[in-house]
């Protein structure tokens, strides 16, 4: 059976650097799978590919089987894929229920309705009590929860966290870790992360993928990469000098 | 629209209303015609507002949905003797026309910001200009309307032609209309899109949002809103020139009273407008009396004042009040319910 997300020998070069190179990965339906690797590796410019933010020049995409490579980011979102910024993009005038009701706004039939759910969503991502204060008032941490409170509640049936647990405190991190588990058990939603937090890592993705210099190096379950001597020595073994 | 408010916000509403219904009954005639302009300025701002303030699209073409609405209903009118309440349709329909021409070639070719806003200027002088040379709609000697004897009595709202008093409640009824319609559209599907697009554009589409789409709505919406205001100004001032109509000084003069009283608020731009023109008209009528009676030099020229002090305005407020007067009056007054349901 064809997997849920299918990448196929994906490239993109910016300005003859490429970014990304001939780069396939599979992610199964329900699936939790981190992408990792060092800074520059091109992890966030493929996810930039998923999200139809700018076309890649060669390669395939498909989601459930039909081609989404070359659709505009909204329609990426149609088809049922969600994503976070790693530089957060809060809606800054508006509030926290304000901007997680735009997301919820997508599918919903009426606004009522969108304030519901996105209720709920603020409450899992646990900003309640910050629900109705402007999104510019908020901190790193609480921004990076209202991007994911956010793209929950256009309710995907991918969602790409782009390194949501940076800066959270390891408790912060096992409660978000927490929130992802039980939505992949409850709904079956599948989710491709990128992380360099470890410790969300491990304990969340069932596959992970490594990235370096634009070419993915490794692949396997989370405890084959952490014996693979390759990924020590670019990425991992770097992490235990610090 | 009274959900938002307090109980003070509501007695500030009525009071304020009770003031403008009765205002024809023991005010001068001139303050009537002020307070039209001003309620006239107050739905162009509105307009203006609704896509700078909702949607973060800065439009400084403004005159152009007006004055080629206005155009229209008043051709129409003097050559064929149709109604404005028939002919404002079509009029509406071309302001929207217009709008969705500059939209789309500014949006298609994401032609952002302040650029966007010079395609609005280009858009308004090409027409001026062209209305200019346009000898069937009076060039530069500009377009008159009709007027016989008994037009300034009585009133016809079919033709849009009565008392002074019926084009101030008539330009009260659009200005609260135009302010319940904003507020309808803030708090929809529409409005939150709208800000999401404002406050951040690739966050917003990656919400699934056909930003390109959300965009030509806004411009539909403010430049609709503009045409209707237009056909009033037509039948109100019952003569158009180029100049005066689609001159960048109208285009400039709508967004002053949105920045003064509050850009992205409902009741910013008409706080605004009852700043900007009573305070400028007041001006004009200081000079007057200070000439007439001797105090300074009649021949001294003075032109150019209201816009001195309407610029000392702007700049004050950009500098110590940049979100505008309104929100910070409400916060003072307590008029507004602070959103916690």
């Amino acid at each position: 059976m064809a997997a849920f997300l299918e990448i196929e020998n994906v490239s993109k070069s910016f300005r003859g650097l490429k970014a990304v190179s001939n780069v396939s990965l599979n992610v199964e339906e329900g699936g939790m799978v981190a992408l990792i690797g060092p800074n520059g590796a091109g992890k966030t410019t493929l996810f930039n590919l998923i999200a139809g933010v700018f076309p890649a020049d060669e390669g395939r995409i498909t989601l459930a089987g039909n081609d989404i490579l070359g659709l505009r980011p909204d329609q990426i979102c149609d088809a049922g894929i969600s994503r976070t910024f790693q530089l957060v993009k809060p809606f800054p005038d508006m509030t926290v229920l304000e901007n997680v009701t735009v997301g919820a706004l997508h599918g919903a039939q009426n606004i009522q309705e969108a304030r519901k759910a996105a209720r709920n969503n603020v409450e899992l991502l646990d900003l309640a009590n910050k629900i109705h204060l402007p999104a510019h008032s908020l901190t790193l941490p609480d921004r990076k929860r209202l991007e994911v409170a956010r793209a929950l509640a256009t309710r995907p049936k991918l969602l790409l966290l782009d390194e949501v647990m940076a800066g959270l405190r390891p408790t912060e991190t096992d409660e978000m870790v927490a929130v992802f588990k039980s939505l992949n058990q409850e709904t079956g939603i599948t989710i491709l992360l990128i992380e360099h937090v470890m410790r969300a890592v491990m304990s969340l993705s069932h596959h992970v993928a490594v990235l370096h210099h634009g070419k993915k190096i490794s692949e396997g379950t989370p405890g084959h990469i952490t014996q693979d001597p390759e990924v020590l020595d670019c990425y991992l073994g770097e992490e235990e000098d610090v | 629209m009274l959900a938002d408010l307090t109980i003070k916000g509501k007695a500030g509403l009525l009071l304020i209303l009770a003031i403008l219904i009765s205002l024809p009954f023991w005010s001068s005639s001139y303050i009537i015609s002020v307070a039209t302009i001003t309620l006239y300025l107050a739905i162009l701002g509105q307009s203006w507002n609704l896509m700078l303030g909702f949607a973060g699209l800065l439009s400084l073409g403004h005159a152009l949905f007006v004055g080629i609405s206005a155009y229209l209903a008043a051709y129409v009118f003097s050559v064929l003797g149709l109604p404005p309440v028939i002919s404002v349709f079509p009029a509406v329909l071309l302001a929207i026309l217009m709008g969705m021409l500059i939209g789309y070639l500014g949006f298609r070719f994401s032609i952002g910001g302040v650029y966007f806003a010079l395609l609005t200027i280009a858009f308004a002088e090409l027409v001026r200009i062209s209305v200019d040379h346009m000898g069937f709609i009076g060039g530069t000697e500009g377009l008159f309307l009709p007027v016989s004897e008994g037009d300034r009595k009585g009133v016809d709202l079919i033709n849009l032609r009565g008392h002074p008093f019926m084009f101030y409640y008539l330009a009260m009824v659009l200005a609260f209309l135009t302010l319940a319609g904003c507020r309808t559209l803030l708090k929809s599907k529409l409005g939150y899109y709208w800000q999401a697009i404002r406050d951040d554009q690739d966050a917003a589409q990656a919400l699934g949002i056909n930003v390109f789409r959300y965009k030509m709505y806004a411009v539909i919406y403010s430049s609709g809103i503009a045409g209707v205001a237009g056909v009033f100004y037509a039948f109100y001032q019952n003569s158009l020139f180029p100049e005066s109509v689609f001159g960048i000084e109208r285009s400039i003069e709508v967004t002053l009273g949105p920045i003064v009283g509050g850009v992205g608020s409902l009741f910013g731009p008409v706080l605004g407008a009852f700043i900007l023109t009573p305070l400028g008209e007041g001006l004009t009528e200081l000079i007057d009396f200070l000439k007439n009676s001797g105090i300074i030099d009649p021949k001294l020229k003075l032109n150019g004042l209201k816009l001195l002090i309407w610029g000392l305005v702007v700049s004050l407020i950009v500098l110590f009040k940049p979100r505008g007067i309104w929100p910070w009056l409400s916060d003072k007054l307590g008029f507004c319910r602070t959103e916690g349901d």
